[in-house]
């Protein structure tokens, strides 16, 4: 009799415990892939200058809201459930108000977990995002236009952005002034987005994920790696057998207005296609 | 009860209104006059706390740190900034002292709904509805630790409605307003201290915290009792009396032992009889030669 009873207690017990794993299991289910999907950031959302990876970010974040209150300018905002990013945690959105570059970048200081990575400490230096050029058909500048807003306003003049030049075949006699985007300097405050005089900004600040592509660990750029070599990596051009303008000259050789170089001299064993003759 | 009448009219009658909402009262002024203090802030431009109940600095020097938030961003692989682990620290020796769920019933902005969907319940005559495991929350606990731990990100903050509310309050609500009406919903009519008592992770990690707390609440007079019921039908962990209260034929001392009293203190407003109090966890001796049931030959109603 009491055997069952404890047989019957243990069965009870046991289906307990697998009722509740199961919704409890269930729950973290949902959550888990709800969490996978809030992953990635939206592309208008900028995470505070030093924000970690996405991902790292996410786990280092609780959410406090110390960078909002400490930021000058009011630009952050703590995201809501119905935001299409991590509930609770900090961004900006370009358009509506950029980052300002505080130079003693207030809301890194204020994070308490490090999200906010204390080891940037010049505004320079951070990514928040990338600035590009997305649509070149309205972009004032490309219209032939001296717009000039987003390279004025950018805190990185001349280096973020800079106009470059390039001929107007449009008109014929003109000059467009392009404003281009180095990532090297760009620290994705979002200024150039915010200040776009357009309905809809031609420039727009993405996540580095988004606005950057990235070349294949194979590929060398020939002249980097000249200049890294101090010569060329490949056999040396021959003279090209036709005239040049009076004053140009060849990359590797002073062309046939000056002294013609020594032609090269076949290398053993390199491909015949790669001496510069076949073309 | 066999007969209708309303909970801690007997306290009422012998203490007066006040009396019998002493421990209510101040529980009410310290959940919302901490509310306060972090709105003080954006509301009235006065900054004396910063940040929310996840992390807040209070006079631009104390940190203060929701420590199962931080341990979720440990588990999730980042050890953070030395502020934040002082204030997780700090917190954690608070509630070893005052009582772990004291955050539950003294601090939590999300109780202060969950009480008024147990005081409708009982005005309304709401009965029955569904009933799962108190433990429930203990598996919860674990699953949000482990998905912590398992996908590299905080995954419980996107649903937790208790800083969602706190931080919604503070920083702007949005639609946390649903998931707190959900709560609330449920509680009313779904699941009696469904959340508070069953479900929340937060609840169950400070009862952890507090296993060893020194502030308890002591049934010291249980002797006085005459069994009329109220103190377990206001109290949101009722199970959590019984021992203290009953156990002395057992050798149990009067202590409420169990980590998942909240130290809210309605059991001693609610008590006409004043058997309850607060007080330290070693004044737990069992009186030796208590009165065998003599209690309920003081104050039994018929």
């Amino acid at each position: 009799m009491e055997a069952t009873s404890n047989n019957q207690n243990r069965r009870q017990f046991l289906l307990d415990v697998a009722k509740t794993a199961c919704g409890v299991g269930m729950l973290g289910l949902g959550l888990g892939l709800y969490a996978r999907q809030a992953r990635a950031l939206p592309p208008a959302a900028i995470r505070p200058p030093g924000a970690l990876a996405e991902q790292d970010f996410q786990g280092a974040c609780i959410r406090c809201g110390m960078c909002v209150r400490d930021c000058p300018y009011n630009i952050l905002e703590l995201a809501r459930p119905e935001d299409d990013l991590a509930t609770g945690t900090p961004y900006f959105v370009a358009r509506d108000i950029p980052c300002e570059m505080c130079e003693d970048i207030p809301c890194v200081k204020a994070c308490p977990t490090g999200a906010l990575d204390h080891q940037l400490t010049d505004i320079n230096k951070a990514r928040m995002g990338l600035a590009a050029l997305v649509d070149q058909e309205t972009c004032l500048n490309f219209l032939g236009l001296r717009c000039d807003v987003c390279y004025r306003v950018c805190p990185v003049i001349d280096k973020a952005i800079t106009l470059e030049r390039t001929h107007n075949v449009r008109t014929t006699r003109h000059t467009m002034f392009l404003p281009t985007v180095h990532s090297e300097h760009c620290t994705g405050c979002g200024k150039c987005e915010k200040s776009c005089v357009l309905e809809v900004a031609a420039i727009k600040v993405f996540p580095i994920r988004l606005a950057k592509g990235e070349l294949g660990a194979h590929y060398l750029i020939g002249w980097e790696e000249q200049r890294k070599a101090g010569e060329s990596l490949v056999a040396p051009e021959i003279e090209h057998q036709y005239n040049l303008p009076e004053g140009y000259k060849y990359e590797q050789g002073p062309g046939l207005s000056g002294e013609a170089a020594p032609p090269a001299a076949a290398q053993p064993g390199v491909p015949k296609a790669l001496h510069g003759d076949q073309l | 009860m066999s007969e209708t009448r309303k909970i801690g009219a007997d306290a009422l009658t012998s203490k007066g209104w006040l009396g019998a909402h002493k421990w209510l009262l101040l529980r009410r002024a310290s959940q919302l006059g901490i509310l306060a203090l972090f709105l003080l802030g954006p509301w009235a431009g006065l900054w004396l706390i910063k940040g929310n109940l996840a992390y807040s600095l209070t006079l631009a020097t104390l940190p203060l740190t929701d420590p199962y938030v931080l341990l979720q961003s440990l588990l999730a692989g980042h050890v953070p900034e030395k502020l934040a682990l002082i204030g997780a620290a700090l917190v954690t020796g608070l509630y070893v002292a005052a009582g772990g769920r004291a955050y539950c019933a003294w601090v939590c902005p999300l109780n202060m709904l969950t009480d008024l969907a147990a005081w409708l319940r009982r005005r309304l005559g709401i009965k029955g509805g569904a009933h799962f495991s108190r433990n429930t929350r203990y598996w919860i606990l674990a699953m949000t630790l482990l998905l912590a731990a398992s996908t590299g990100t905080i995954v419980w903050e996107m649903l937790n409605p208790v800083s969602m509310l706190q931080r919604g309050l503070i920083f702007g609500l949005g639609l946390a307003w649903s998931i707190v009406l959900a709560v609330f919903l449920f509680d009313l009519f779904v699941s009696p201290d469904g959340w508070c008592g069953h479900l929340c992770p937060v609840g169950a990690f400070y009862s952890l915290i507090g296993k060893a707390s020194l502030l308890r609440v002591n049934a010291m007079q249980r002797a006085a009792c005459n069994d009329c019921m109220d103190c377990f039908a206001v109290c949101p962990e009722p199970q959590v009396i019984k021992p203290a209260l009953k156990g002395h034929t057992k050798g149990i001392g009067p202590v409420i032992d169990s980590n998942n009293c909240t130290n809210c203190g309605r059991c001693i407003d609610v008590c006409s009889k004043d058997v309850f109090g607060f007080g330290s966890r070693f004044n737990n001796k069992a009186e030796v030669g208590a009165p065998q049931r003599g209690a309920t030959a003081l104050g039994n109603r018929s």
